[in-house]
């Protein structure tokens, strides 16, 4: 009966994503139907069937820093995620959307075992990262975590110094370099050191919001990842200190895979080079609609959800 | 009509009453507002009474305890009892020095805490950080249950348990009495003050705090020892002290296994005397209300009070100074 059930939703999500796909050229509220549509639609060539809804022909040539099949996530008996398949390709910011509730912040803990520490969650499927599957059990958690760092929704520095809540990961991780100079770096890097190279010594506690959330980045950044997971990095901050986060993603994507959760719209299109657009069924179980480079999502979503997400219709 | 109109002003009335008791839900009145009735002025005082009669004892008994410690100054040079450490109330050439029986206390309450800070930290850090919640809700509890051992328990314990186990060890030289025994006790029964409050502690620590230091690669040891635990810092030192504080002020338990032999020594094999037992001792006796015997009692005790009554400031100002605000 259960697998049934799950067949005939792994099943019935591609297919939804075709016919919409479809419908889309018709008579909707984009006016002439835009060339690269039915290229879109054609071009699909599935690589890989489970990757749906992506436009492989963009991606293809992309080098991923992460390939997820199937991941679902479960907490206890309720399913959170269902039968997820994507890229995220690497040195690009990807931004996952959707309306509250569709799994965002979940997928995006899944790419660094951070639902391991609740208990009765667990993830099934694959997320390829350097050839292994990072969700295999045998893989080491916080060996993942040190490289897939993550910056949270609301800025939690430790309550330590400016210096040592930088120092923190990398000491934890035995980094035996000039420890000054790392500190220094990152701070730079994070768009923060200039702010306070002067009072280093002071609690990482006692910055505003938006110094807070950048010293959160630049403790990430100390311990050298390769990609950023950013949980809706910028919403207790005010439009400015979004801002300073929004352009600092822009250039840490020069160096890093950085994969951003977001309630704003106007961000992902701001901050983005790909978005998956991600929504709960009526079960609240959340699935991908599509993903593709933002300025496609933006403007010629493959799939008439995508589009009614967009133009503000729900959410 | 005409049947109506007596409900009219009825009504008007009942309104008027329930507005008013609303209004004075919505506005409770100021004490000393005068708007109170005769039963509410009668509530509102035997309420203050009960308040206020644990400070009336308390600045009863600080009152007594100056009163006859004046008394004993009187007798006593100042110097006999704060400069000297030989203790020798109950002998006919009677000597004063308290600081034997200071010593003797603080030796306890060292070897307690020697015992309890690594137990009770390590409870503590299981509980919050790695214990499932089943079996912290199970395990909390016991853990509780043991403060409420009777101390005289713990005193007999330290007599057919430990005094024989520390003879294994070190000799049959070592006497049944001895502040190790009493110490390593002590120590079990201020354990679950210091792991009960410092999980408190711990458990308050925002988890958000955790997740950050688990998302830059730490291990639930990294996470324990270098976020949760200096972050819960202030709660942990808090508890330290109020335990330290208890010990100094345990009476049965080292009246029954420490011995009775006020002395000053660092051997913590040999048998000591705290203040607590010096005070036990001389109240036991039939000793005359207008002896100096009793009156150094009260001495002791206010020495005793304002020992512990420092403890607990100095707890107080750690968990104040050090507290950690999130928000």
């Amino acid at each position: 009966m259960a697998r049934n059930f799950f067949t005939l939703m792994r099943s019935s999500a591609p297919t939804a994503t075709a016919v919409s796909g479809a419908n889309q050229s018709g008579p909707t509220t984009t006016p002439p139907p835009p060339p690269n549509i039915k290229e879109d639609a054609d071009a699909g060539v599935h690589l890989d069937p489970t990757l749906e809804a992506v436009r492989h022909e963009i991606t293809e040539e992309l080098d991923m820093a992460l390939q997820l099949r199937q991941v679902s996530a479960f907490y206890g008996s309720f399913q959170a995620i269902d039968n997820m398949s994507m890229p995220i390709p690497r040195n690009r910011v990807t931004a996952l959307i959707g309306p509250s509730g569709c799994g965002k912040s979940t997928l995006l803990r899944c790419f660094n075992r951070m639902n391991d520490l609740i208990p009765g969650a667990r993830v099934e499927g694959e997320i390829e990262f350097e050839g292994r599957n990072l969700l295999d059990p045998a893989m080491d958690a916080v060996e993942v975590r040190r490289r897939i760092g993550m910056v949270f929704q609301k800025p939690n520095p430790f309550p330590k110094s400016i210096y040592e809540n930088v120092a923190f990961g990398a000491r934890i991780n035995g980094y035996s370099g000039d420890m000054d100079r790392l500190v220094e770096e990152s701070l730079r890097r994070a768009a923060l050191w200039d702010e306070v190279k002067d009072e280093l010594d002071k609690s990482g506690l006692a910055l505003s919001g938006g110094q807070q959330q950048r010293l959160c980045i630049a403790r990430a950044i100390a311990v050298q990842p390769e990609i950023i997971l950013m949980d809706e990095p910028a919403s207790a901050l005010d439009p400015v200190a979004t801002l300073k986060i929004e352009d600092l993603m822009r250039e840490l994507a020069e160096e890093y895979t950085i994969v951003v959760v977001t309630h704003n719209m106007q961000q992902a299109g701001r901050v983005s080079d790909y978005t998956a657009f991600l929504l709960a069924g009526e079960e609240r179980v959340g699935r991908l609609v599509e993903f593709g480079p933002t300025q496609d999502i933006f403007t010629n979503p493959l799939d008439q959800r995508t589009e009614d997400y967009i133009t503000g219709r729900y959410g | 009509m005409a049947a109506q109109a007596p409900d009219g002003p009825q009504q008007d009335t009942v309104r008027s009453l329930l507005a008013e008791l609303w209004r004075d839900r919505l506005q409770p009145s100021r004490p000393g507002s005068g708007r109170e009735t005769p039963v509410g002025r009668l509530i509102h005082g035997a309420l203050f009474l009960t308040a206020t009669l644990s400070a009336f004892v308390t600045i009863g008994i600080v009152l007594v305890l100056i009163f006859e410690t004046v008394e004993f100054f009187r007798e006593v040079p100042f110097l006999d009892f704060f400069g000297s450490t030989r203790w020798s109330a109950l002998f006919a050439e009677k000597q004063f020095g308290v600081w034997a029986l200071v010593w003797g206390t603080g030796m306890i309450a060292l070897i307690g805490l020697a015992v309890a800070i690594p137990l009770g930290l390590m409870a503590a850090i299981f509980l919050s950080e790695y214990s499932p919640p089943r079996l912290r809700a199970i395990v909390k509890p016991i853990l509780e249950i043991l403060a409420g051992v009777p101390t005289v328990v713990f005193g007999y314990f330290a007599l057919v348990s430990v005094s024989p186990v520390i003879r294994d060890i070190f000799g049959q030289d070592v006497g049944i009495y001895n502040a190790l025994s009493a110490g390593i006790v002590v120590g079990l029964m201020i354990v679950p003050i210091i792991a009960s409050l410092s999980e408190d502690a711990m458990r308050a620590v925002p988890r958000s705090l955790r997740e950050g230091a688990y998302a830059l690669g730490s291990t639930r040891m990294e996470v324990s020892l270098r976020v949760v635990l200096p972050a819960a810092f202030s709660g942990v030192v808090a508890s330290i002290i109020l335990a330290a504080s208890r010990a100094v002020g345990e009476t049965m338990a080292v009246t029954i296994a420490g011995g009775g032999n006020p002395q000053f020594g660092v051997n913590p094999l040999e048998a000591v005397q705290t203040m607590t037992a010096m005070i036990v001792q001389l109240s036991l006796g039939d000793t005359p209300t207008t002896s100096i015997e009793f009156k150094v009692l009260f001495a002791v005790a206010m020495t005793l009070f304002v020992l512990t009554l420092a403890m607990n400031i100095v707890a107080q100002w750690v968990s104040r100074r050090f507290r950690e605000e999130y928000e």
